[in-house]
């Protein structure tokens, strides 16, 4: 029964939305293209995307989404031509693994005459794109120094923990630095931590052996300040600093909301973006919604006060 | 060890000693050197505690690398095994902590888990390359990527982390120590000395450098080649599931990423210690060696701003080639 009424729904929705593509096709479908759970955000930027193609299917019984993830720029590439060959999708939501090697391949989907959403990483040519829902990295970086620079009275030592080498590392740090330009705030060490636990935990050790003052860490990554905060417990120095990590994972949000005083807060960059993408394309596809051609999602500054609105306990991040 | 390098040393008298058997000792002697005029905070106890402890995990798993290469195999799974190990000890544990409580008879449950998880592991690398007849690079390629779905899927691609009454208990066995050394220092020193006592002085270990050197002459004098090579791949999988135990503890947590290029670490140790790539030639204390230079490499870098951090990866590398350099350098004169 519930099958039939469905396969009902589905076809006068089809009827009624597109003369144009005919009877062959019955479904609308949504290609998502992501990077695979390789690290602690990708990681809820999948379970999102599965939770948002679950929840879209059932509130628009026409819509498909096809979701699949990709290990490194060559492979992204290869699902791209697949989606648009095999699946035959009719718009693709893509977080692209790098900006300037994707671009291509994104306008070769365009240019197949398909509806093209880029999410957070943008493309070298922004007019390929349909529809840009992203964070923003440079923001990123000074609501975290602002927030650094207020705690200390804009005097003190810092040292800085990079993420990955990339587009993104690069705007955060920049951004960074230029907002704690003319404060007395030093950065006394910088260095890459990968987005990675096990090396914020060794890069935070070694800090901590060479710098006998330090007033705050930033570790711009949830993952890397979990790491960082063993090595500070370790060497029992947390009364000595604060941490300000960043993305917005549950275990660190806890933390803000308990209001531990070694994580008074931290700055959001929520995985949860691809989520929204996914569900303004789907809107405009299915419903010919009409959409704005931006979305940017705004680093909130996570405090005690606001911190229960971003705890998701379900997220595996 | 001895014996084989006896050889040796009786064709160039005039040398004084092997530089290829005290090469890798003497490329740690000039780190040592070099981190102490980089940062005299380098040699403060803490700090060499930090790097001894940090280099117990690819340590243990490179001496059980050890073995497998000296067989002439190579085993590329090591890295996403200890992976998959911590996460499916994790999750056990987190299921045990309801029926029976936070305290040691979990952590027990645990540690057999990891244990026989990763003797299970090394027995089908090593039955896939002995009597499936594959490569062994082929085998763990293909179980490299096993091991590594299989913790993302575990995880549901994000993280997996240990119950935080089960952290507190368990927390002792990676930072607690004894007379002032940490524990994964001990457990390290252990496997060593144990891994240098089965290589060089058991019947299995001179099996090893045989079959390594000439597995068909090692076939005709009647040594059971399939067994020795099955048994190396068993005694690697044992070295991670101790590495993995000692792990766990650190950061309570396993996910997508851990362990992330441990195998090549493991591999880089074995070899800078002086084994041979190609088999035949194993040098436990040489490995151990290797490990602590390619942490020390690490802390170095991260001890001085003098070195812009784009570079780091380039000093490793080199600094690598170099020590190996120095101890091939005199055996191709030969």
């Amino acid at each position: 029964m519930k099958l039939t009424l469905g396969l009902a729904a589905a076809l006068v929705a089809g009827v009624l939305m597109a003369p144009a593509t005919g009877w062959a096709q019955q479904k609308v479908k949504m290609g998502v293209s992501i990077p695979a759970a390789t690290h602690g955000w990708a990681g809820g930027l999948n379970w999102h995307a599965q939770q948002a193609k679950a929840k879209l299917e059932k509130q628009y019984p026409t819509l498909e989404v096809v979701l699949v993830t990709a290990r490194d720029v060559g492979r992204q590439a290869n699902d791209l031509e697949d989606l648009v060959s095999v699946r035959n999708i009719d718009a693709l939501v893509i977080l692209p693994f790098e900006s300037a090697p994707m671009t291509d391949p994104v306008r070769a989907v365009k240019q197949a005459g398909k509806f093209v959403t880029v999410v957070d990483r943008g493309l070298t040519d922004p007019s390929i794109q349909d529809l840009y829902v992203a964070g923003n990295n440079p923001e990123m970086g000074k609501v975290s120094a602002q927030y650094i620079k207020q705690k200390l009275g804009g005097k003190g030592d810092i040292v800085v923990l990079r993420g990955i080498p990339t587009v993104i590392d690069n705007q955060r740090v920049d951004a960074f630095q230029e907002e704690i330009k003319g404060s007395q705030i030093k950065v006394l060490g910088m260095q890459y931590a990968n987005w990675n636990r096990d090396d914020g935990y060794k890069v935070m050790q070694d800090f901590l052996s060479r710098f006998p003052k330090i007033d705050a860490v930033w570790a711009q990554d949830d993952d890397i300040a979990l790491g960082v905060i063993e090595a500070v417990k370790q060497a029992g120095r947390e009364k000595e600093m604060f941490i300000l990590g960043g993305a917005g994972m549950k275990d660190m949000i806890k933390r803000v909301m308990d209001k531990d005083p070694l994580v008074p807060a931290d700055v959001l960059y929520p995985p949860g973006m691809i989520a929204e993408a996914m569900e303004i394309t789907a809107k405009h596809l299915v419903e010919k919604a009409p959409i704005k051609k931006e979305y940017i999602i705004e680093a909130t500054l996570v405090t005690p006060e606001n911190a229960s609105k971003y705890y998701y306990p379900d997220s595996p991040f | 060890m001895t014996q084989s390098s006896m050889p040796e040393l009786a064709r160039k008298p005039s040398a004084g000693f092997d530089l290829k058997l005290w090469g890798p000792f003497l490329a740690l002697a000039g780190l040592i050197v070099l981190g102490t005029l980089v940062n005299p905070v380098f040699l403060s106890p803490a700090n060499l505690a930090n790097v001894l402890t940090r280099t117990a995990f690819t340590g243990i798993i490179a001496v059980g690398a050890t073995f497998v290469i000296t067989t002439g195999g190579i085993d590329l799974s090591v890295g996403s095994l200890a992976a998959f190990t911590a996460g499916v000890m994790i999750v056990v544990m987190n299921a045990l902590v309801g029926p029976m409580g936070a305290g040691w008879p979990v952590v027990l449950v645990g540690m057999l888990v990891a244990v026989g998880l990763g003797l299970v592991a090394g027995l089908v690398n090593g039955l896939l390359v002995t009597k499936g007849r594959i490569e062994a690079f082929i085998v763990t390629l293909g179980t490299m990527g096993i091991f590594r779905s299989l913790v993302t899927y575990l995880a549901d691609g994000g993280t997996l982390s240990l119950n935080s009454g089960m952290r507190a208990v368990y927390r002792p066995v990676y930072y607690g120590g004894l007379f002032g050394i940490p524990t994964p220092v001990w457990v390290f020193a252990a496997v060593a000395l144990i891994g240098a006592v089965i290589l060089y002085r058991t019947r299995f270990g001179r099996y090893c450098a045989a079959i390594g050197s000439n597995d068909e002459v090692a076939r005709y004098s009647a040594i059971d080649v399939d067994r020795v090579r099955l048994l190396a791949f068993v005694l690697q999988g044992l070295c991670v599931a101790i590495a993995v135990v000692l792990y766990v503890p650190r950061l309570g947590s396993a996910s997508a990423t851990t362990g992330v290029l441990w195998e090549l670490e493991a591999i880089a140790a074995v070899i800078i210690g002086g084994t041979m790539l190609k088999g035949g030639h194993g040098r436990i204390w040489g490995t151990v060696v290797g490990a602590v230079m390619l942490t020390l490499i690490d802390n170095i870098l991260n001890l001085t701003g003098a070195i812009s951090v784009y570079l780091n990866g380039a000093i490793q590398g080199a600094i690598i080639i170099v020590a190996v350099l120095l101890q091939r350098g005199t055996a191709s004169k030969r």
